[in-house]
């Protein structure tokens, strides 16, 4: 297992390197990024000449990569045109970004697995229908519409939960939390269930049940188990999406979170902001997949890792 | 199991050191986030909804609003406009006097000093001119130096600036002592003292000058306000006692609150979460809604600033049929353009200069501007018509851009019959770029934001030939002519006058046909007072005060 993880942590390396070229590449043709920087006027060509040498903009595209791989090496994720740094920018809006993340995840998570697994056993019944119905109205309902209503009802008009997230307290993200884990829920719900009752009908669980096994311990401990892993998998991908940041949640909240920071750096063409947040998120996913691979070989041993 | 459990433990472990090291690298120290709510000092704390500068914070350097709002509350410049009517008032400077309009003799109040203890003194403006002016430190607002009596000899020859520029100081400035400096100008400047106030004549301290970059992250002006911090999220500016001018702040502390859109902010103001709010979204314009939200804690005014059609220069059809251009410009319907798109929060235009500025006429543009669906088919036939199809090219990531661009060729496709449609661009800077490079024919979405409440900062930057701003190609030698007998004008007035006879020959030659007149709307917390706008746009942060 211990080399196991060695080799993949390994393997990131190429991943992160090739990575980040294609996505240097990317904000190198997102267009010129002085243009619009003077309001409604044009810049002076003085102000241009010199924000492009300030930049390395007048540098062929593969010395700003090497140059801004070697600040990366030196600790450095580089500074924003603005002026600060991106690392300081980042670390300012990760804890936000995690707690809003880990808030959606822990919803979609509980109830998500709750509602399949009920649904999954009483299949064909009320409570089946009620789970796959509602799921699938909130799967066809954009997230903006399910964010600004809960916004105008619960924030505004009936006063329960903050009206925006600016500050990023626990407090005043769960409303938001709840918005992002609403989607997600319906499609944990919806595979959950699937996978049971396809689970459900399988060999191992006749002998248990003939076995005389309590039903709870042939659900609880024999089937969930095994039905879990599309689940965790999916799981596992929504926590590394959710990193990223969300960005129509995070404007609707006014959330400081990584997905409005790398929003503004693509519509700044800010080189700096969206290399080093995109590079950090790479990281993240390939963590969390990293994570959910490991968590596959503890759930069904018969997938070995070795 | 339990060898599988330890290695996910470890697995985990190593996932989140790798997370705290990869994406903490900088190690640099974390700005206090700053509570703003509730202040226990005396004057109190606001918060005003506001954006992320683009730059460092430099005010020779900086001629986008986000960053400007903030240079304009800790910057002091000689004169201060007016927040109610925009005229200049002494501010900084204890007299600017001049009897020819080219030679200036400006004396400072003494005793003001930077947010830093050290004095303003007359070399601290020269200093700062000289420093945005010459050419190789690329400075955004060299173009407000560009009347000042030796600025070719501190401009790069070349764009690229390769050779530098004959000397390092305009010779139009002198210092005579610690209060006292002379400004010459090339030509005549009638209304140098209103183009004064302008964020990049503020002066600079000496250590602005040792270490320009490092100043810009946390900047020292002389302005009633300064600033604490500076990131993406917020600014945090607390009042500065010792700042004598005109302008003094009442509050402790203001923090600018940078929200990503327009409607989470004015929820904000709803609910009393925030205390200002510059601007309502468009979804609450719609029947008035906004008022009801925020009965008697909303406001609306005129300010400097217009939109207008300019027509491309590269259109042959166009370039060279005034009547034409008045044509089309006839077949827009401004009014119900104005209602049904922007529920009345832009008024329609009369003329090239918007009504909040010193030296406004109504009617400059005639029944050019007058919708008459009729007569402008009878007149559009007569000039001859227009072959194909007839394009509006805009710029649709600003707020109702596209949606004027489909009203305006919507009401031209009704009334001339002639095809009309809207070229979208994706971003300014794409389309400011292919302005440049010539690419649009018909016509061109253009909007200015005044710089200083003058009547020539609409009509000089503009439409002086060769001008940056010039992107009609206007070139008419006879209102270049009255530009300068204006600017050579004795008396404000008549200065005005002048100005308002170069604004008429645009109604003649038509390069460009007015759309809009700008007006702000803003709404205030319960927990706040005297919110006011200025004529620029931008909460008057002076004057607010907590209940």
């Amino acid at each position: 297992m211990a080399a196991y993880i060695v080799r993949r942590l390994l393997q990131m390396i190429p991943v992160i390197i090739g990575a980040t070229f294609l996505i240097f590449v990317m904000v190198f043709a997102l267009g010129d990024p002085v243009a619009g920087r003077c309001g409604e006027r044009p810049c002076p060509p003085a102000y241009v000449a010199k924000f492009r040498a300030d930049n390395y903009l007048d540098q062929p595209i593969l010395f700003q990569y090497g140059h801004y791989i070697w600040r990366v090496l030196h600790g450095d994720l580089g500074t924003a045109f603005s002026g600060q740094p991106v690392a300081q920018e980042l670390l300012l809006r990760f804890p936000t970004t995690v707690k809003l993340a880990l808030i959606a995840v822990g919803v979609e998570a509980v109830v998500g697995i709750l509602a399949g697994v009920l649904a999954g056993i009483r299949k064909g019944r009320f409570l089946d229908y009620l789970v796959t119905i509602s799921s699938l109205v909130v799967i066809s309902v954009p997230i903006f519409v399910i964010g600004g209503l809960a916004q105008l009802v619960f924030g505004l008009r009936l006063g329960l939960f903050p009206v925006t997230a600016t500050q990023g307290t626990i407090g005043q993200l769960i409303m938001p939390g709840l918005v992002l884990g609403a989607l997600s829920v319906a499609y944990v719900a919806r595979l959950m269930r699937a996978t049971l009752v396809e689970n459900l009908r399988s060999d191992y669980v006749r002998t248990a049940k003939a076995k005389g096994l309590t039903p709870a311990r042939t659900v609880g401990v024999h089937t969930l188990r095994n039905s879990l892993i599309p689940v965790i998998t999916f799981i596992g991908y929504d926590i590394g999406a959710l990193m990223g940041g969300a960005v129509v949640t995070e404007r609707i909240f006014n959330i400081n979170g990584i997905g409005g920071y790398l929003y503004r750096g693509i519509t700044l063409k800010d080189g700096s902001i969206v290399v080093g947040t995109v590079t950090c998120l790479v990281l993240i996913y390939l963590l969390v997949n990293l994570l959910v691979d490991v968590l596959y070989g503890v759930l069904d041993p018969r997938i070995s890792n070795d | 199991m339990r060898a599988r459990t330890r290695a996910l433990a470890a697995a985990s472990l190593t996932s989140i050191a790798l997370l705290a090291t990869a994406c903490g690298g900088g190690g640099s120290t974390t700005p206090d986030p700053g509570t703003s709510e509730g202040g226990s000092t005396t004057g109190g704390a606001v918060t005003v909804n506001g954006c992320t500068p683009k730059a460092p914070l430099i005010a020779g350097n900086t001629s986008e609003t986000c960053g400007g709002n903030i240079i304009d509350a800790f910057t002091a410049k000689l004169v201060h406009y007016n927040s109610e009517t925009a005229a200049p008032e002494m501010d900084l400077a204890e007299s600017i006097d001049t009897t020819d309009n080219q030679n200036f003799t400006v004396k400072l109040k003494s005793g003001s000093t930077f947010q830093d203890g050290t004095p303003v003194t007359s070399k601290s403006f020269v200093d700062a001119w000289n420093y945005t002016a010459y050419g190789p430190n690329g400075q955004a607002g060299s173009y407000f130096l560009s009347a000042f009596a030796g600025i070719d000899d501190v401009t790069c020859p070349d764009p690229e600036c390769k050779t530098k520029p004959k000397s390092k100081t305009l010779s139009g400035l002198k210092v005579v002592d610690d209060t006292t400096f002379t400004i010459k100008t090339t030509d005549k400047v009638s209304n140098l003292l209103t183009r004064l106030g302008y964020s990049a004549f503020s002066p600079q301290p000496e250590a602005f000058f040792a270490d320009p970059e490092a100043f810009g992250k946390k900047p020292v002006g002389a302005g009633p306000f300064k600033v604490d911090s500076v990131s993406s999220t917020e600014t945090v500016l607390s009042k500065f006692a010792d700042y004598k001018g005109v302008a003094p702040a009442k509050v402790d502390k203001v923090t600018f609150r940078v929200y990503q859109d327009i409607g989470a902010a004015y929820n904000d103001v709803v609910s009393d979460n925030l205390d200002v709010v510059d601007q309502i979204p468009p979804d609450q314009l719609i029947g008035d809604a906004w008022k009801t939200d925020l009965d008697a804690r909303n406001g609306q005014r005129a300010i400097g600033g217009n939109d207008w059609v300019t027509f491309s220069p590269e259109d042959e059809q166009l370039a060279g049929n005034p009547d034409l251009r008045k044509a089309i410009s006839m077949a827009i319907d401004r009014a119900g353009i104005m209602q049904t798109v922007f529920s009345g929060t832009r008024t329609p235009a009369t003329g090239w200069v918007p009504p909040a500025v010193e030296g406004f006429k109504e009617g400059a543009c005639g029944e050019a501007c007058t919708f008459d669906a009729a007569k402008a088919k009878a007149a559009f036939d007569a000039a001859g018509g227009y072959q194909g199809t007839l394009t509006y090219t805009a710029n649709v990531d600003g707020a109702g851009n596209a949606q004027m661009g489909e009203a305006v060729c919507n009401s031209i496709k009704n009334a001339l019959g002639v095809d009309c449609v809207l070229n979208g661009v994706n971003d300014f800077a794409t389309f400011q770029k292919g302005i440049d490079g010539g690419d649009y024919k018909g016509m061109m979405r253009s909007a200015w934001q005044m710089d200083y409440p003058s009547i020539e900062n609409f009509l000089a930057p503009i439409y002086t030939k060769g001008a940056d701003s010039n992107w009609a190609k206007y070139d008419s030698p006879e209102f270049q002519s009255l530009l300068t007998q204006a600017a050579a004008a004795a008396t404000p007035d008549e200065a005005n006058t002048l100005y308002q006879q170069a604004e008429a020959k645009l109604g003649e030659d038509f390069p460009t046909a007015p759309l809009d007149y700008k007006t702000a709307s803003f709404g205030w917390s319960t927990k706040v007072d005297n919110v006011k706008i200025t004529p620029f746009g931008t909460p008057d942060l002076s004057s607010i005060t907590v209940k």
